[in-house]
């Protein structure tokens, strides 16, 4: 194959600013963008500040923009680009250096969701758990996501109004319905979902489920199945009658939260 | 602040590493009461366990009645041509089935049989189906799980994105490590009572691999460093089935799974040449046999265009293509334009795994260094001279919670080594051998000696290996140990996110793991599982009851062969028995 060239833009720069810098790369079939970036590092920029590990699409690390689009590089042939191309760091998150970007706060929120509990029955049981493959397959769909924080990149709520503190955003509604929907799992988070993980700031624009890599219909199966069991509880008009009629039950729940 | 001066943190347990078996063992510590920091050089959850796919090996016999801990261990001391150490062989197969379905209680979500139970999958040279799965993603569900139970332990901290560099001992026991943030190149003290090492493999030496950047050997090298022996570093797994085209994809794993769902091996004319290799276990024989038949097809002119096999799988309907293996055909499909439901994979073989390592006590995980401890592939022992697929992440889970068991149980009984003194000398040396190459703008470029290192490795230890080959690769390796000490970070002095001065740091493991490779496969004059020697191309029986140790002196690397007690008796019936084949009429 003919070796052509790519005009490669990759962002250079910190937390103080920065600006895109052009690399020439010569291009090999089957080329995709982490491979021309790594070779720019091997050869042109020593210092140049890139996430990697696996390059199968697996370990969700090296999340960047290219060409504006959040993508995985790993995952990204540079055929279906012309002869130049973009790459910058996800701007939902502060920039450490070049396409390194600060996504501790991801990790904060993961702490903040009480994790998988089972029934104390279950637990003690010592028989192995019997579950059925259609039961967990629903389940399975959350649990393939790759942690590449992709859908935070691109969801506006975090992206375009930084309202970290009010939203956990979309990664995290996939983790949460992985919980809600695990077959052995009895724990309710409703009141987590309408307060602190602030399910309600979701619009359903689905920009997340567009550019998940691992293709999980984010909004339709995760958040819009969390939003009716949440609405279920808070907003259903008859609960609400019956409350305000002074009966009290069925009562919100307060498990979690 | 200057760059030499650090912060000083204090732990109980040390766990270096976040991948299966560092974090099962961070879990085990913590709820033994320790207090446990677990560093790791990514970020949490990117481990190289995330690339684990076909499954999880336990005997629970859901879809085998027959099955039981004495075929797997049978099974595994066979695969490994009965070099492993037999006592872990034994916990091992006795305790998976029990660490896998704790991994369920704690969250784990797996394929399930018709009657609900966890579904096992056939894989090489396990003679029943074994293999508790997830589709083709175990090691991401595995990881997922511990990582959630971790954060949620009490007592477990986690330092994401930060480099070990020197482990420190006092009074011969070890009491703290060295370390830097890869983001800022700030440097940390760590104190603690007791070191869990379970810091992965070391296959980035060679060219072709299906490991990360971080697979650059660093436990065994901090080992090494610290006095600490090293087993069977000879014996390197060269995975049968990597991706070979296109040339950016070369190495990456493509899942022996393929082959468990029924995937058969083609040379170009068609021929399933395994008949002419193992016509008994055929594509599901062990991975040494099967990556040496590859091999000779290639070498014997009938490889594909790109110098592999054919790996086909379109027998089967795509719609179970899909279900089984949703990873792999994603993978193709994306990266090299191939429908695998319709089209066979070009496949050739990659470096996947060390089995060798760390030399441990079966029980305990412990070195032979005082308080460090040693997990995962960073240890040595279970598998011998070959690893089957599948007994990785059982043995992350088994031989990771008893290292954080016996990490915690340390701590008790020796509650002064966190504070006895560290030579400061010693700490002031590592720090400034760290920040040398900042200081060399003129030298040579990491990247460019970590290639030569990668190159070295792959012409003169390959699949099947000779003496001058050894000899000669070896004297190179040498060479490169003494450029390395010159080496530059490519151009930059900052230590901020700078991965060139990372780079020349993690020279110097891929060094001690390629002498030591190339030392003991010299002195391994024999062909074993993974080590195949064409000067020595048979197995020598007298050499069964020998391993390999290296271990550092101050006139450099000294190797020794270390006779290995016998496997007892009613062990040895296991091993010689002879086991009902699988037929899928037998199943329940």
């Amino acid at each position: 194959m003919d070796v052509a060239n790519l005009d490669l833009q990759i962002w250079r720069g910190d937390g103080k600013g920065g600006d895109f810098a052009s690399y020439r790369v010569p291009v090999r079939e089957g080329m995709v963008v982490l491979d021309a970036v790594l070779w720019v590092q091997a050869n042109m920029a020593a210092d140049l500040a890139v996430r990697w590990n696996c390059k199968a699409a697996k370990c969700g690390s090296c999340s960047a923009e290219i060409d504006g689009f959040p993508r995985l590089m790993c995952k990204t042939p540079i055929a279906d680009y012309g002869s130049e191309v973009r790459v910058g760091p996800m701007k939902a998150f502060p920039v450490i250096k070049d396409l390194v970007t600060d996504v501790s706060w991801n990790y904060e929120v993961n702490k903040q969701i009480p994790p998988f509990t089972p029934s104390e029955k279950e637990i003690n049981s010592s028989e192995p758990w019997r579950m059925q493959q259609k039961d967990v397959e629903r389940v399975m769909e959350f649990r393939k996501c790759i942690e590449c924080f992709l859908c935070q990149d691109v969801c506006h709520v975090l992206r375009a109004h930084d309202l970290k503190s009010a939203f956990y955003g979309p990664r995290f509604m996939v983790r949460i319905a992985s919980l809600e929907m695990h077959p052995k799992d009895v724990l309710d988070r409703r009141p987590l979902l309408k307060g602190k993980a602030g399910a309600g700031y979701c619009n359903v624009t689905k920009c997340c489920t567009e550019v998940c890599p691992e293709h999980i219909k984010i909004t339709d199966n995760a958040i819009i199945p969390l939003k009716e069991r949440m609405d279920d509880v808070y907003f259903n008009p008859v609960r609400t009658i019956v409350r305000r009629l002074g009966g009290g039950v069925p009562k919100t729940p307060t498990s979690a939260e | 602040m200057s760059k030499t001066a650090y912060e000083t943190v204090e732990t109980d347990v040390l766990v270096l590493g976040a991948g299966g078996a560092g974090l099962r063992g961070a879990i085990a510590a913590a709820e033994s009461g320790a207090r446990v920091l677990v560093v790791c050089k990514s970020l949490l959850g990117k481990a190289h366990t995330v690339m684990a796919e076909g499954g999880v090996a336990a005997a629970m016999h859901n879809v085998a009645y027959q099955d039981s801990w004495e075929v797997h261990f049978a099974d595994t001391m066979k695969g490994g041509k009965l070099i492993n150490d037999w006592r872990m062989a034994e916990l091992h197969a006795k305790e998976s089935p029990e660490r896998v379905l704790e991994l369920e209680r704690w969250g784990a979500v797996f394929d399930r049989t018709w009657q609900g139970r966890i579904h096992q999958r056939p894989f090489g040279a396990h003679t029943y189906p074994r293999l508790a799965h997830i589709g083709d993603r175990t090691g991401l569900e595995l990881i997922r799980t511990l990582q959630d139970r971790a954060v949620h332990a009490n007592g477990v901290d986690v330092h994401m994105e930060v480099t070990v560099f020197k482990l420190l001992k006092a009074g011969g026991r070890i009491a703290g490590a060295l370390a830097y943030r890869r983001s800022d190149g700030s440097l940390i003290l760590y104190r603690c009572a007791a070191l869990l090492l379970a810091s992965g493999g070391a296959g980035k030496m060679y060219r072709v691999t299906s490991n990360s950047w971080e697979s650059t050997g660093d436990g065994t090298a901090l080992a090494y460093d610290a006095g600490a022996e090293l087993r069977d570093m000879e014996m390197v797994q060269f995975h049968p089935t990597g991706m070979v085209w296109p040339a950016g994809v070369r190495g990456i794993l493509v899942t022996e799974g393929v082959r468990g769902e029924g995937g058969v091996l083609r040379n170009k004319e068609g021929e399933r040449f395994m008949e002419r290799y193992d016509q008994e276990r055929m594509e599901l024989s062990s991975r040494d046999v099967v990556a040496r038949a590859i091999n000779s097809e290639v070498i014997a002119g009938r490889g594909t265009p790109h110098g592999g096999a054919y790996l086909d799988i379109t027998h089967r309907k795509p719609e179970f293509i899909k279900s089984k293996l949703p990873s792999m055909y994603e993978q193709f499909l994306k990266l090299a334009n191939v429908d695998i439901t319709r089209q066979p994979m070009e496949v050739a073989p990659t470096i996947h795994y060390a089995m060798g390592g760390v030399l441990v006590e079966a029980e305990t995980g412990a070195s032979t260094v005082p308080g460090l401890y040693a997990a995962g592939e960073v240890a040595s022992g279970l598998h011998g001279a070959n690893r089957l697929g599948g007994n990785s992440l059982s043995d992350l889970l088994v031989f990771g919670k008893r290292a954080g068991d016996a990490a915690a149980a340390t701590v008790r009984t020796s509650s002064g080594a966190s504070k006895a003194r560290i030579d400061p000398a010693v700490i002031e040396r590592a720090i400034a051998e760290l920040m040398a190459p900042l200081d060399r703008p003129a030298g040579e470029s990491p990247y460019k000696l970590q290639a030569e290192i990668q190159d070295v490795m792959s012409a003169h230890a390959p699949i099947v290996r000779d003496a001058p080959g050894l000899e000669a690769g070896l004297e190179k390796i040498l060479e490169l140990g003494r450029r390395s000490t010159t080496c530059g970070t490519g151009g930059s002095s900052s230590t901020a996110f700078n991965p060139g001065w990372h780079t020349a740091q993690d020279l110097h493991s891929m060094l001690v793991n390629a002498e030591a490779l190339l030392r003991s496969a010299l002195e391994r004059k024999e062909s074993r599982g993974a080590h195949a020697r064409s000067d020595y191309p048979k197995t020598d029986e007298g050499l069964t009851s020998i391993n390999i140790v290296v271990r550092k002196l101050s006139a450099g690397m000294q190797v020794n062969s270390q006779q290995r007690p016998p496997m007892p008796d009613h062990l040895a019936e296991v091993v010689h028995h002879s086991y009902a084949r699988y037929t899928p009429e037998a199943t329940e």
